[in-house]
């Protein structure tokens, strides 16, 4: 699968500017009259309002709602265990009782579906968090410091970035891993490989969006006013320059499901005990031929689950743009 | 230019090493016993330890061990694997078809990425728009391994328009099916890549200039848009090459081809360090390099950057 | 309706008589997703060869979208003109088809912008872009036309330029690529030239120096000049006539002379107060209270009356039209004569 971290999916989006309203809507410099416009908002309230009536943030959030619940609760969808398993029907297809049918273990479909979120949404959720922490700390510093911090921690950042994610991955996982591994340390692993190979991405627009806030005049006006490198880092300038870390975030939390999934698929990542999609896609992409809905439902709700993150960035990221309205 | 360009590739040099040291360090410094396996079920005799450690100089200290191995790799040395056979003779076969497979996929994402985003971006919020975003969204969220398994199943055996499996030389034909799937997410961010980039510039100033100078629509598009957008466009294109080559892993394993992820899963799975490293570490050099390309083609598409 | 002069009387004569350019009754909407934004209501204006016309605003009054219309370079949609006409020599733009419209747009009527570095494409050398205009509208072979661009850029005072002609705009500075941006805007000896904002974007001394330019080329060309600014400094010297306006309507019209010494519409009377002057000195600065208004919400009555020291009942229910209050003054108010007398 193609290193999609390195696409900066979010980076052309960069910083939320604030609105200009009326400029927007001609072809050069209808004047930026602020005041022939509507009354002022924050970026933020203007960025709900926004949202509020897009049907595109109302369906990626309930998909991702669904699928949390069924990562926290699987019982919930199912009264089926993941593991019942009734061998003499394996590979039988969808029906009223069994509505994705049946595996090479002759395990339920729909249910090893459910229980396949788990997994998932843990690495996605603690990957995309910790990446934004590390890399957006790591990218305000540098943003905010510039000298030798920068310089130091950019060519950090650039040796990371260098390596592509997938193998990278691949590679430390054999390396570090066991197979016999538990769940939670497995997905620890993955989570920290992920980590390590995905914070540049954060980073870079971290510091790229501190940079533009930085020559602002308020900064500039606080810090004539004596106040202390990290109160002004933290007050004034990461509040101006996280919007598009959690956008990019969002995304790749989608993007990092897809690679736990890719882990998974080649053999490396959540092995047998433990469920996962990728590992059904696996299993499913050898029977092919004579089952191939073992392939496609696993297939879909991985696809699902990743469009529902990135398309819940997607609209949070045209909500705080003014340029695309 | 030259300047530019010198200073570009003395920058790259210490994030060639850190990369090249990053991986050589996974493979070889954390726990896992590089001569598992190498003889049978047993462990290994500890003469035959110790001559693998001295061939591989791993009683030295890590950074001793990965100079002397770059010392080698500078010379052309990329080692020997552990059939006996030097790395490079192999890679450079696998490399081949590899860089075919990552060729097409570039072609393929450069003409549909481009065309799709021109499309879309010059009548944005118009039908070719909305259809443009919503099939490269659904693009991007299929993961690669799912949409190679899934054309191979509809492409390759239910309507077999494309063969299932690459022959062991394969002809374009035969890569055209795994090309595309290699480049499906690509197109997709292309596309919107592109998109965003014309009509950003459709809106721009010099586009209201070059209407205000009574130039015909297609030259204002042709001339005047098309230039300024592809800058961002060709950026991408040149970091992307080294993408696909790292995600051609997944694309070869799935149509059984014998290129360079091949090579480096089963390196991986027969714990043959020099093996993995070698190639990985031509990887990470290609894809440096060809960040470097980018980067020059930049300064050469906007003079912004290349004219002081 | 609201004509600005005997402009529709001139019309009727026929094409022998028409002025050069006649803006009759002009109205730009634009339609957003909050609703309709009026930016111009029903402006008229004409200007004679040789003549330059000074066109006074703030943001947002309407005088850059008034430029648009004129060259045709609105982005339709989001713009909309529902009626109204810009005739060019007796001919009306607004029916033209595309293809007869860039024959004018150009050649005829041209136009330079406020901020030059964006308005220049960056990616091509400065010398290309002007002698494009050569090579589109003449015809005329790449090596003649870059000589085209040499002479031009001579003509415009910059300093050799025949080492610079294969310079990228970022090369020059803010007062060069103004110089640039008139160079390509004379290019085919147009009969009127758009400035819109032309000096806003530069030092004070640069400033003169264009306008100076500007006033030396349409001196040797007889061309008309449509100077868009909200800098009445600039306005003073430069221009025969004004025309203030205010939430897209012309609010008053005269010769520079009387409308600087008198004027005839409060909105003016304001802008006018507002500049500091010397002998004022110590005195608090004039400044006109409140914003323009909404161009989504406009007020009832006169669009002025919120913002009007002199605002009585009707202004808030009666909406004024432009009248002639002496010969040759035009004003938008119910209380000209006073504002006129004070």
């Amino acid at each position: 699968m193609t290193d999609f971290s390195h696409h900066e999916p979010g980076a052309s989006g960069a910083a939320a500017e604030s609105g200009v309203p009326l400029g927007s809507l001609s072809t050069g410099p209808v004047e930026p009259d602020g005041g022939a416009a509507a009354p002022a908002r924050s970026p933020g309230a203007e960025a709900w309002r926004e949202l509020r009536r897009k049907p595109m943030f109302w369906i990626s959030a309930t998909v991702i709602f669904v699928f949390l619940l069924m990562a926290v609760w699987p019982s919930l969808f199912t009264d089926i265990g993941p593991r019942d398993a009734v061998l003499a029907d394996r590979w039988a297809k969808p029906s009223a009782e069994h509505w994705f049918g049946r595996d090479l273990q002759g395990y339920d479909l729909y249910t090893r579906c459910i229980y396949g979120a788990r997994a998932s949404i843990l690495v996605g959720l603690l990957t995309a968090t910790l990446t934004a922490l590390v890399g957006g700390f790591l990218g305000l510093i540098a943003g905010y410091m510039g000298g030798i911090t920068d310089t130091l921690l950019s060519r950090l950042a650039e040796v990371f970035f260098a390596i592509p994610l997938l193998l990278g991955a691949i590679i430390f996982l054999f390396s570090f891993s066991q197979p016999n591994d538990g769940f939670f340390k497995t997905v620890m692993s993955i989570v920290l490989i992920l980590v390590i190979l995905g914070w540049p991405s954060v980073f870079r627009l971290m510091r790229s969006s501190v940079l533009q806030v930085k020559p602002n005049d308020y900064v500039q006006a606080a810090r004539a006013l004596g106040g202390s490198p990290l109160r002004i880092a933290f007050r004034h300038i990461l509040p101006n320059a996280i919007g598009p870390v959690i956008v990019v975030s969002t995304i790749n939390l989608g993007v990092y499901i897809a690679s736990e999934a890719a882990l998974s698929f080649l053999g490396i990542g959540l092995q047998d005990p433990t469920v996962s999609w990728g590992q059904m896609i696996d299993e499913g992409s050898e029977q092919i031929r004579n089952a191939p809905h073992t392939l496609l439902f696993p297939a879909g709700f991985l696809s699902a689950a990743v469009l529902g993150f990135i398309m819940l960035g997607d609209t949070i990221r045209d909500a705080f743009d003014p340029k695309s309205r | 230019m030259g300047k530019y360009i010198v200073r570009r590739l003395l920058q790259m040099i210490p994030v060639a090493l850190g990369a090249t040291f990053l991986i050589y360090a996974m493979v070889f410094s954390l726990p896992g016993d590089p001569t598992t396996g190498k003889c049978g079920e047993r462990n290994c005799p500890p003469e035959f330890v110790a001559a693998f450690n001295e061939k591989y100089n791993l009683d030295d200290p890590l950074l001793v061990q990965y100079g002397k191995y770059m010392g080698n790799v500078l010379q052309g040395d990329l080692g020997e694997a552990q059939s006996g056979l030097p790395v490079s003779e192999e890679l450079s076969e696998r490399y081949v078809i590899t860089f075919k497979l990552g060729g097409m996929a570039l072609a393929i994402e450069a003409v549909i990425g481009i065309l799709a985003g021109i499309v879309a971006g010059l009548r944005k919020g118009g039908f070719l728009d909305a259809l443009v975003l919503v099939s490269t969204l659904f693009v991007i969220s299929i993961p690669v391994f799912v949409i190679g398994n899934v054309s191979q199943l509809f492409f390759g055996i239910e309507l077999g328009w494309f063969p299932v499996t690459v022959p062991f030389e394969p002809s374009l034909f035969d890569l055209f099916m795994p090309a595309m799937v290699l480049a499906s997410a690509s197109v997709a961010y292309l596309a919107r890549l592109m998109r965003s980039s014309m009509a950003e510039n459709l809106r721009s100033d010099y586009v209201r200039t070059a209407n205000a100078k009574g130039l015909g629509p297609s030259r204002v598009v042709g001339v005047h848009t098309l230039r300024n957008s592809m800058i961002p466009v060709v950026t991408f294109l040149g970091y992307d090459f080294g993408a696909l080559l790292g995600g051609a892993i997944i694309t070869e394993g799935i149509f059984n081809i014998y290129g360079v992820g091949g090579y480096i899963f089963q390196g991986i799975s027969d714990q043959d360090g020099i093996a993995v490293v070698s190639s990985v570490t031509v990887l990470v050099v290609i894809y440096l390099l060809m960040n470097l390309l980018a980067d020059v083609l930049y300064g050469v598409l906007d003079p912004r950057i290349s004219h002081d | 309706m609201t004509s600005l002069d005997k402009s529709t009387d001139v019309a009727t004569l026929g094409h022998g008589d028409a002025p050069l350019l006649e803006v009759d009754d002009l109205y730009v909407e634009f339609h957003t997703r909050d609703g309709i934004a009026k930016a111009i209501n029903g402006v008229s204006f004409h200007l004679e060869a040789g003549e330059t016309l000074a066109v006074l605003g703030e943001s947002g009054s309407g005088k850059s979208v008034t430029a648009q219309a004129i060259m045709g370079i609105l982005d339709m949609p989001p713009a909309v003109v529902p009626r109204g006409a810009v005739r060019y020599a007796g001919r009306d733009l607004l029916t033209m088809s595309p293809k007869e419209r860039r024959k004018i747009r150009g050649p005829e009527i041209s136009m330079i912008f406020q901020d030059a570095l964006s308005a220049l494409n960056p990616v091509f050398p400065v010398g290309w872009q002007i002698a494009e205009m050569f090579r589109v509208h003449k015809g005329m072979n790449r090596r003649d036309a870059q000589a085209e661009a040499i002479r031009l850029m001579e003509r415009v005072q910059i300093p050799a330029a025949k080492d610079r002609v294969r310079s990228y705009p970022h090369q020059f500075s803010g007062g060069m690529r103004q110089r640039i941006m008139i160079a390509m805007a004379i290019a085919l000896n147009p009969r009127i030239l758009i400035a819109d904002e032309p000096t806003t974007a530069l030092d004070v001394t640069v400033q003169a120096q264009i306008m100076a330019l500007l006033q030396e080329i349409q001196e040797e060309s007889g061309m008309g000049l449509i100077l868009i600014t909200h800098d009445l400094g600039v306005v003073a010297d430069v221009a025969d006539r004004i025309a203030v306006m205010y939430a897209g309507r012309i609010v008053e019209s005269a010769d520079v002379l009387p409308l600087y010494a008198d004027p005839a519409h409060p909105y003016t009377e304001g802008l006018l107060a507002s500049i500091p002057q010397l002998e004022q000195k110590g005195k608090e600065l004039y400044a006109i209270k409140g914003l323009p208004p909404s161009l989504l919400r406009m007020p009832d009555g006169c669009k002025f009356n919120p913002r009007c020291s002199r605002a009585q009942d009707i202004c808030r229910t009666d909406d004024p039209e432009l009248r002639e209050v002496v010969p040759g003054r035009w004003s938008r108010c119910h209380f000209a004569e006073e504002v006129l007398g004070d």
